[in-house]
């Protein structure tokens, strides 16, 4: 036997083991930190926003291997969309870009998606003025 | 890469002497043991050993009192069950500790929708039911206890015999879950007032596919599966035969082995323990510390501010086989109800993970262990948000509280809009 069995698939696997963007950005414009309310899971991620744009991503997660991944996979897919793109991101992009999560761990991937529009609510709040014409769906942002 | 198994609470490798003992009976001696030739009688007779030396691991008076089933779990449900309706006249009030194996916990859940009613014993924070308070919960209409003897989860052992004498006293029949205890700690159910116990041989280097649950004559028992009059007509169904046999030979071995294998593993449990404490910061043992109070083969942990699961993947992918009883790790996103049933903080229990140690775990697997875990412990909290907030004194640690912070419950909460648990 000398395969190795993995619990999650490939791609999953790797951004696990080897996660893109993982840490703090020093001086980043929004920060969101949000709660998976069904395991109790956190998930931090900061952006760095230049003229609209989203130019760099950085995630920090306490929670499972898909969660991981997800925030993972999440700020390699929003790094270089407009803020306005990125409001409309949704976790199904995360699940399909890894190639499929299980079904009991799509919530993970929902958090990533929270963890981003928190820290988009964030930056718009703390730049109103550059974003008095962007229209944003109500969210409970946590700012840190 | 190196391979070190650490989850023998989930199950063992079949010794090579016990597979060459079942070898024959897939093939040659393949009759069944209810057929009247020569290949019943002979299978028959095989069976027969074997139920003896299942009766000497555990000092049951008879052979007689010997049941083979299918697995644990069948044992469990044959003896909440069968137990409970065969008394249902006398009562139908059953007394069980709150941190037992699903397999009982399920098995009495079904029986309060079919008018049973249970008091649930509580256990103190290192998982411990007080006798005093099994006594206190018995009532008029109480036909079964039933306690565990050692924790799947988290290793406590039970006051069997004091639970037993009170047991005897009142006249109920006492059940004993001994599937995470049976060869690996003496069990004499005369001694201990057991008038049932269920095991299973693959916890303890024999096959998967056969329980045993032992049960004293003087408790009342009915079949719950129907069909052939196999086991005195308490287990309908074919018996299996090679894991049976296999299981005997297992058992046999066990109680010969038995001084041997707890002298070994409590030395590595200790040295695991202690290379843990000593190298990683924030880490919690869950249940008694090593010794008189705790099988010698189980570690359950929790290492603050990262998750189970994702400690239990690097374990995986460092060659080191490992559980969790996180909520991340469970199909039903909750943790271990036996952590919950020790008032263990929800942060704690996320961060959860159980070694079971076996007896061909050696002292440098154990080190290996340690010096991988550290660096796994070390890449997750370098990921984790808690560690950074919990060093910036956001939030403040469950294990070694600096006084610093909200606690990391209360802000879990604030930022899920929910409470934990
Ligand atoms: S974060 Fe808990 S299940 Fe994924």
């Amino acid at each position: 036997m000398s395969d190795t069995y993995t619990l999650y698939n490939s791609t999953v696997m790797d951004h696990f083991m080897n996660p893109r963007n993982m840490g703090d950005l020093k001086d980043a414009d929004g920060i969101g930190e949000v709660g998976a309310a069904a395991c109790g899971d956190i998930m931090k991620i900061s952006l760095k926003i230049k003229d609209g744009k989203i130019e760099d991503a950085r995630f920090k997660t306490f929670g499972c291997g898909s969660a991981i991944a997800s925030s993972s996979m999440a700020t390699e897919l929003i790094k270089g969309r407009t803020v306005e793109e990125a409001m409309s991101f949704s976790n199904q992009e995360v699940v399909s870009a890894l190639g499929g999560l299980p079904p009991v761990k799509i919530h993970c991937s929902v958090l990533a998606e929270e963890a981003l529009k928190a820290a988009l609510e964030d930056y718009q709040k703390k730049h109103p003025l550059l974003h008095t014409a962007s229209r944003t769906p109500q969210l409970q942002p946590m700012a840190v | 890469m190196r391979h070190v198994f650490l989850d023998h609470q989930s199950t063992t490798p079949v010794l090579p002497e016990v597979f060459e003992a079942m070898r024959p009976y897939f093939t040659e001696v393949f009759g069944n043991p209810s057929s009247l030739h020569q290949h019943g009688l002979r299978v028959r007779d095989a069976i027969a050993k074997a139920r003896s030396q299942f009766a000497t691991l555990i000092n049951a008076e008879s052979v007689d009192d010997i049941l083979f089933v299918s697995g644990g779990t069948e044992a469990v449900n044959l003896a909440v069950k069968g137990v409970a309706y065969a008394n249902q006249r006398k009562g139908n009030h059953i007394v069980v500790s709150e941190t037992e194996h699903p397999a009982v916990l399920s098995s009495v859940e079904f029986l309060e929708k079919h008018g049973f009613t249970t008091s649930k014993v509580k256990v103190n924070p290192v998982g411990w039911s007080d006798p005093a308070d099994v006594r206190a919960a018995i009532t008029e209409k109480t036909t079964l206890i039933c306690v565990h003897y050692a924790n799947h989860d988290i290793g406590t052992i039970q006051s069997i015999q004091e639970i037993g004498k009170i047991a005897t006293e009142k006249g109920i029949p006492f059940f004993v879950d001994a599937v995470a205890s049976a060869g690996w700690l003496p069990i004499d159910v005369q001694t201990m007032g057991i008038s049932l116990l269920s095991l299973t041989p693959h916890r303890f280097y024999g096959p998967k596919g056969v329980g045993v649950l032992y049960r004293n004559r003087r408790a009342r028992l009915v079949g719950v599966q129907h069909g052939g009059v196999q086991e005195g007509g308490r287990r309908a169904g074919t018996e299996n035969v090679p894991a049976i046999i296999g299981g005997g030979l297992a058992a046999e071995i066990a109680m010969r082995e038995m001084p041997t294998r707890i002298a070994h593993t409590a030395m590595l449990q200790k040295r695991l323990w202690e290379g843990l404490k000593k190298t990683i910061p924030y880490i919690k043992l869950n249940g008694p510390e090593p010794g008189p109070q705790r099988i010698s083969t189980n570690l359950n942990l929790s290492t603050e501010f990262i998750e189970g699961e994702g400690q239990l993947l690097l374990c995986d992918m460092n060659g080191i086989a490992v559980a969790s009883g996180s909520s991340c790790v469970s199909k039903s996103l909750k943790i271990s109800h036996v952590l919950a049933a020790i008032g263990l903080d929800h942060a704690l229990a996320q961060g959860n993970i159980i070694m079971t140690l076996g007896k061909d775990n050696t002292e440098e697997e154990v080190d290996y262990v340690v010096e991988s875990f550290q660096k796994i412990v070390q890449k997750l909290r370098g990921m984790s948000p808690m560690w950074d907030e919990f060093e910036k004194g956001i939030i403040d640690s469950v294990i070694k509280p600096t006084g610093r912070g909200k606690s990391f419950s209360e802000h879990a909460a604030a930022v899920s809009g929910k409470a934990a648990h």
